[in-house]
């Protein structure tokens, strides 16, 4: 009898219970890596278009992995060790060849963190992005412990050794036009397939995904979308969000920018507080970009104290 | 260097809650020794007459409300220190604006709107995890019950709006913020830079009629130290007046380390307000920075940007 009131206790308790325990566990995920041909030799493993969370495991950002005569080729490697390692067998099993060559096109940890998978490849990166992940790696770890606990075990930030310079460059037969950029952060390294005419063009280019903006230099970044926006090219990866095949990602980044930047000043030249900036309308056009009221309170928080420094009146002190 | 500011024609009224500043737990290692023997000496002496006032036992003091709707550790312990027995109520008439995440755990805006409730005359700013739990302790006197700022966080924490009204009654509301460590125990930006001292008291702002209420964003330069950091001593903004043209004080507030460094704030006054803001605040190393904003400034502000 005792047995069988504990059994019905425990029973009725687990619903209780279970949510909170699978919060707190559901940290112990694995990836699912899956890749969409999207040319000859070349690949798309798309991201979530999401924030990071728990649930994601931080792979948000767009992955591309193309095969060469060399070894393959793989363009970011993801928020963590476990996601590089699951990537790196991923380029492995589809080209037939281990990867020879990655490159990383800016430092931010959804981009730059499974590095550590690729020890015995080339990892090529701008040296500006080398120089910002050299300063940042500590508080991106930190960030990325606090906010992907168990998926980001082991990780550990490895620097790129190589140079990556703009201009052509051939790979294993396949022919890359590099392009040396800046804006969405100090260094922002585009890349031209020139076999497929695929423009991969890291967070330079957000698709039906606010753009995110805590190394952002606004004016830079739109110099960089109308180099981006004259290069002729069939197709375009965007960091985040859907592939491109129509040239409206180029667009659709420069409005929300525009936008964004015009909406903050004004709101700085009204007097409104942080809080109500972040509260801003976001217009109607916006409607089909992913985590856009997130991004926009984020993009306060980076830009805000420093538009208003700029626009307040100097009157004491 | 900093040149010495213009001496106030009159010291502020003292901005400081009595009680607060003497059970808040406060950290005074490295600053002030003198300032906490003085402070323990007059709060015993506040808690003793208060004590006798009520005729009630220590017991009275520890007695904090029950139902916290956001469960926090804290809450019994801060209640019982920053409301003794007063009468609380948690209460949706005050509205806590909070950002969807804290993108910056340094930078935290917090919007207090309390124009809901008659006869405000207070607003307490906290967050209780935060070592330095009260941020602000605002008096309106003249001006309406809103209040926007940015605060620091060094954990996940409730943030929290408190506002006493006349009736001796304490409207509390906030909700959980989630934050990365180390908003109070990482040097401010001006210090790792080095130009701290620079643009020590600068201050920037304006003012704006919409019809409703004139508002005042006010921005001064200030470290804010919050003396949790290795060999940078507590060193912050800790009083702040805002009086009209003719001297008459409208606003003033009480500022603690666990304001933002470079402290932002959004007041409001009646509208129609006219004429000019005179601004005074004072640090804890007895630094005075006073300016006059005048009441075309919004407009200037927003001719410019155009």
């Amino acid at each position: 009898m005792l047995k069988r009131r504990t059994v019905v206790l425990g029973a009725l308790a687990l619903p209780m219970v279970l949510p909170q325990m699978a919060r707190a566990q559901g940290f112990a995920g694995s990836y699912n890596l899956a890749a969409d041909p999207i040319g000859d030799g070349i690949w798309l493993v798309r991201g979530a278009d999401e924030a990071i969370t728990p649930q994601n495991g931080g792979a948000i950002a767009n992955i591309v992995i193309m095969a060469t005569d060399a070894g393959a080729i793989v363009v970011d490697t993801g928020p963590s060790l476990s996601y590089g390692r699951a990537l790196e067998a991923l380029a492995r099993r589809l080209t037939g060849t281990p990867v020879a060559r990655v490159y990383i096109t800016h430092l931010h940890p959804d981009h730059s963190f499974g590095n550590g998978a690729f020890g015995s490849s080339e990892i090529h990166a701008l040296p500006a992005t080398r120089a910002e992940l050299e300063r940042d790696a500590t508080g991106f770890e930190d960030a990325m412990y606090r906010m992907l606990p168990g998926w980001i075990a082991g990780t550990e930030v490895v620097l790129p050794q190589h140079e990556a310079t703009a201009g052509v460059v051939l790979v294993g037969g396949r022919k890359l036009e590099l392009l040396a950029l800046a804006g969405h952060s100090e260094g922002d390294l585009a890349i031209l397939d020139h076999a497929t005419g695929t423009l991969i063009a890291g967070d330079l280019v957000f698709h039906n995904r606010a753009p995110t903006t805590p190394h952002a230099d606004v004016p830079a970044w739109l110099e960089a979308l109308d180099y981006l926006a004259a290069l002729p090219h069939q197709q375009l990866v965007p960091g985040h969000g859907p592939l491109c095949e129509r040239g409206a990602a180029i667009a659709q980044t420069r409005d929300w920018l525009i936008w964004l930047d015009g909406a903050l000043r004004e709101a700085v030249a009204s007097g409104l507080d942080m809080t109500e900036a972040g509260n801003l309308p976001i217009p109607e056009r916006f409607a089909g970009l992913a985590e856009a009221r997130y991004e926009l309170t984020r993009s306060v928080a980076h830009f805000y104290p420093k538009l208003e420094a700029e626009m307040l009146l100097r009157f004491g002190g | 260097m900093q040149t010495r500011p213009q001496p106030m024609q009159q010291r502020p009224e003292p901005c400081r809650n009595a009680l607060l500043s003497f059970v808040l737990p406060r950290p005074k290692v490295l600053y002030g020794a003198m300032r906490v023997w003085h402070t323990l000496f007059l709060g015993m002496i506040r808690i003793a007459s208060l004590l006798a006032l009520i005729g009630a036992p220590a017991a009275a003091l520890a007695a904090a409300p029950a139902g916290d709707p956001l469960g926090s550790p804290m809450w019994e312990y801060h209640a019982a220190r920053v409301f003794a027995d007063a009468p609380i109520m948690f209460d949706d008439r005050v509205k806590v604006s909070l950002p969807v995440l804290a993108e910056n755990q340094h930078v935290l805006p917090v919007t207090v709107d309390a124009r809901a409730l008659d006869g405000v005359e207070r607003i307490v700013i906290f967050a209780d995890l935060n070592p330095i739990p009260v941020a602000v302790e605002y008096t309106p006197l003249a001006a309406q019950a809103f209040i926007a700022t940015r605060i620091k966080l060094d954990q996940r924490t409730p943030v929290r709006a408190a506002v006493l009204t006349k009736d001796g009654v304490w409207h509390v509301a906030g909700d959980w913020v989630d934050a990365a460590g180390g908003g109070c125990s990482a040097p401010p930006l001006s210090r790792v830079r080095g130009d701290w001292a620079d643009h020590l008291g600068e201050l920037r702002g304006g003012t704006w009629d919409d019809g409703q209420a004139t508002r005042l964003r006010l921005a001064l330069r200030h470290p804010m130290d919050t003396g949790l950091v290795e060999n940078i001593p507590e060193y912050n903004i800790e009083a702040l007046t805002v009086s009209d043209e003719a001297g008459t004080l409208l606003a003033r507030m009480a500022i603690h380390a666990s304001v933002s460094e470079d402290p932002a704030f959004t007041l409001k006054f009646a509208s129609g307000l006219g004429g000019d803001l005179k601004v005074m605040a004072r640090d804890s190393g007895g630094l005075e920075f006073a300016g006059q904003l005048s009441a075309s400034s919004g407009a200037r502000i927003a001719a410019a940007s155009r």
